[in-house]
């Protein structure tokens, strides 16, 4: 009989199933995983340092690029930890727009996290069903700060603008007729937060669709209960937050726990799960976006009722008015300011968290009184997940290395950052 | 708020003369201790009852040598002028304790945070891994590692993280340009990717400018 080695074998940073550009280096048994070694860094942008160069304005589009499938959440880590520096109270309305686009965030992420995982354990409708779903939330972030995906929205003291009165329309062109154009617009003939209501209304039964596409699947359970079990200790040992430490059986929710903005006003509930395996995980998240698109009802309900500010009246942060600007020497001169050395904030350091669909992102924010940060750190819900990995996949067959990075919920730009 | 001062009065009490300083400022307590007895105060800080501090949510380094430290004055008058170019901080006087650790600690259980600030000392800067307590600091140490250079003592795979194979320096130091020292590019003649020195010149485009603004004078708690 021939004699049996020990190889290893070189997993992406080019591979479907590696979620971006990560180099897994394993040491195999035959089928069987004995260790796993995760090389990250392809995609180091130095964003912090980076950061460090550039006024506190100028680093919200760079918040969008860490984790690019939940922009307006690493913005919220951002200028929450600015506003937190500078003593800025924002008023209510930004807040409740704050929150029903991190909940809009959170349906994002999670639906692009189905519809890929279950594209790498093969099953390939999910991937179709949750992008036409994630096409109308798209279409609320270009509506709100026009562009579909790095949005740059939120500000250090409030929102870049208000709620836009109606929505963009499609034309007839060349691939849609008239009568097409009219069923496509059909829910977009009221406001920004008509076009929501109106994809809450739908949303429940397509979650349902996955869910009997999935939840019962002989071939989905095969594929991952009892597999990348995390027991509660380790979670916590392993720093894991978010869905990876609530699928083992934690409660522990930053927006219940330590709540910000108004998520102390809403109501929703907080899903666990009692194995810590893929499959928890993957019910946990399915649930989270019931309770989203619950919160984001309540967010355009209480929108709808009370206009008001979307930022602070404080131009030493937020420019002044262009209209203000042509007239007032002083406007002038803050816009001047603002747009040419930016704010300075006093001396200090803080670390602001915010509850990120994949976990705790906190911003540790150091200023030395400059107009520029003197050290920024984001801590990315990931880079602890993965540095996990090897302790979940060893002893594991080689196909579910793909189930458990999938059930990480790994995006690269934010673990390289 | 007076979680915090239970908490911070509590921490006093344990850990008395080894804590450096202690300040609460953005309902944030952080405390500052040695190198040192680092160990043994996370030992504390994690199984204490009182404490229970079983998560290490950060870990993360700073370099304070250009802190406080501006690129444009503002306090002269503008008589002279201001030149549009502006150079860049490059001389900086010597600092004693230039690398800190920063650790950002949870309690789940007790739902209360701490940050930890403990100074590397010596050259190159070392402190001792807190790895057995918290397994989740693996990586972070190693990404401090890779990005200041501070070594943490014990630990058992100190491999650079976010830097490229055959990295050389460390690119979150203060002193290290934001372009870098070395450039990569394709060479068609050669038929393969060669290292250069970079060949454009650091700018600063905004400068860095520190402002003792009245506003911020008044009590903020």
């Amino acid at each position: 009989m021939a004699e049996i080695k020990n190889y290893t074998i070189n997993f992406g940073p080019q591979h479907p199933a590696a979620h971006g550009v990560l180099r897994l280096v394993l040491e195999m048994d035959g089928e069987t995983v004995k260790r796993a070694d995760p090389h990250i860094g392809l995609l180091h942008r130095a964003t912090e340092k980076l950061a460090e160069s550039k006024p506190y304005n100028q680093s919200i589009g760079y918040m969008d690029r860490l984790d690019y499938v939940s922009m307006m959440c690493n913005e919220h880590g951002y200028v929450m930890a600015i506003e937190k520096l500078l003593g800025v109270e924002v008023p209510v309305r930004a807040q409740y727009i704050r929150v029903m686009f991190d909940e809009i965030t959170r349906i994002l992420n999670h639906l692009l996290w189905l519809g890929c995982h279950a594209l790498d354990i093969g099953a390939m409708t999910m991937f179709l069903y949750c992008f036409r779903e994630r096409e109308d939330l798209l279409d609320c972030y270009e509506a709100v700060s026009g562009a579909r995906m790095h949005a740059t929205y939120y500000r250090p003291g409030g929102v870049y603008r208000d709620l836009p009165d109606k929505m963009p329309k499609y034309k007839v062109s060349r691939w849609h007729n008239e009568k097409e154009v009219a069923k496509l617009n059909a829910n977009r003939q009221g406001s920004l937060l008509d076009f929501i209501w109106d994809f809450t209304e739908r949303f429940p039964q397509r979650i349902a669709e996955y869910e009997t596409l999935l939840t019962d699947n002989r071939i989905w359970k095969q594929r991952t209960v009892g597999i990348g079990v995390v027991t509660p200790e380790r979670a916590l040992q392993l720093g894991f937050s978010g869905p990876m430490l609530r699928g083992s059986g934690i409660a522990w929710d930053l927006r219940k726990k330590q709540p910000y903005a108004v998520y102390d006003k809403l109501t929703f509930d907080i899903p666990i799960g009692t194995t810590g395996d893929c499959y928890d995980r993957y019910l946990v998240r399915v649930e989270e976006l019931r309770q989203s698109n619950h919160l984001i009802q309540q967010c355009v309900k209480w929108l709808r009722e009370n206009p008001g500010p979307v930022a602070v009246d404080n131009h030493k942060i937020i420019p002044p008015k262009r209209v203000e600007m042509k007239e007032k020497m002083e406007s002038l001169i803050h816009h001047f300011k603002l747009f040419t050395e930016g704010f300075s904030i006093p001396p200090g350091e803080a670390y602001a968290a915010v509850e990120h669909p994949k976990g705790e992102f906190g911003v540790y924010l150091v200023s030395d009184g400059a107009n520029k940060p003197y050290r920024l750190k984001i801590r990315a819900a990931g880079f602890p997940h993965l540095a996990a990995l090897d302790e979940m996949v060893r002893d594991h067959m080689l196909a579910d290395v793909v189930a458990i990075i999938g059930s990480q919920d790994i995006v690269f730009g934010e673990i390289d950052r | 708020m007076s979680d915090l001062q239970t908490l911070s009065s509590q921490i006093q009490d344990t850990l008395k003369e080894k804590i450096v300083s202690l300040n609460i400022a953005c309902s944030e307590l952080t405390i500052e201790i040695e190198g040192k007895n680092l160990l043994e105060i996370c030992q504390i800080l994690r199984d204490d009852p009182l404490f229970r501090f079983e998560m290490l949510m950060d870990l993360c380094g700073v370099d304070y040598l250009h802190y406080g430290l501006s690129e444009w004055t503002t306090f002269s008058a503008t008589k002279t002028g201001f030149s549009r170019g502006v150079d860049a901080i490059s001389a900086a006087p010597e600092c004693a304790s230039r690398f800190a650790v920063i650790y950002h600690l949870l309690s789940v259980s007790h739902n209360h945070r701490l940050r930890v600030r403990a100074f590397a000392v010596g050259d190159p800067p070392i402190i001792p891994s807190v790895m057995s307590i918290w397994n989740s600091a693996s990586w972070y140490e190693r990404e401090a590692f890779d990005l200041f250079g501070i070594l943490f003592a014990e630990h058992p795979d100190l491999r650079r993280i976010l830097t490229d194979y055959g990295f050389i320096g460390h690119p979150f130091r203060k002193d290290f340009p934001l372009i870098g020292n070395m450039e990569m590019r394709y060479s068609a003649a050669e038929e393969r990717v060669v290292y250069e020195p970079v060949n454009i010149s650091p700018r600063t485009l905004v400068p860095k400018t520190i402002r003792n603004d009245n506003r911020y004078s008044g009590d903020k708690s």
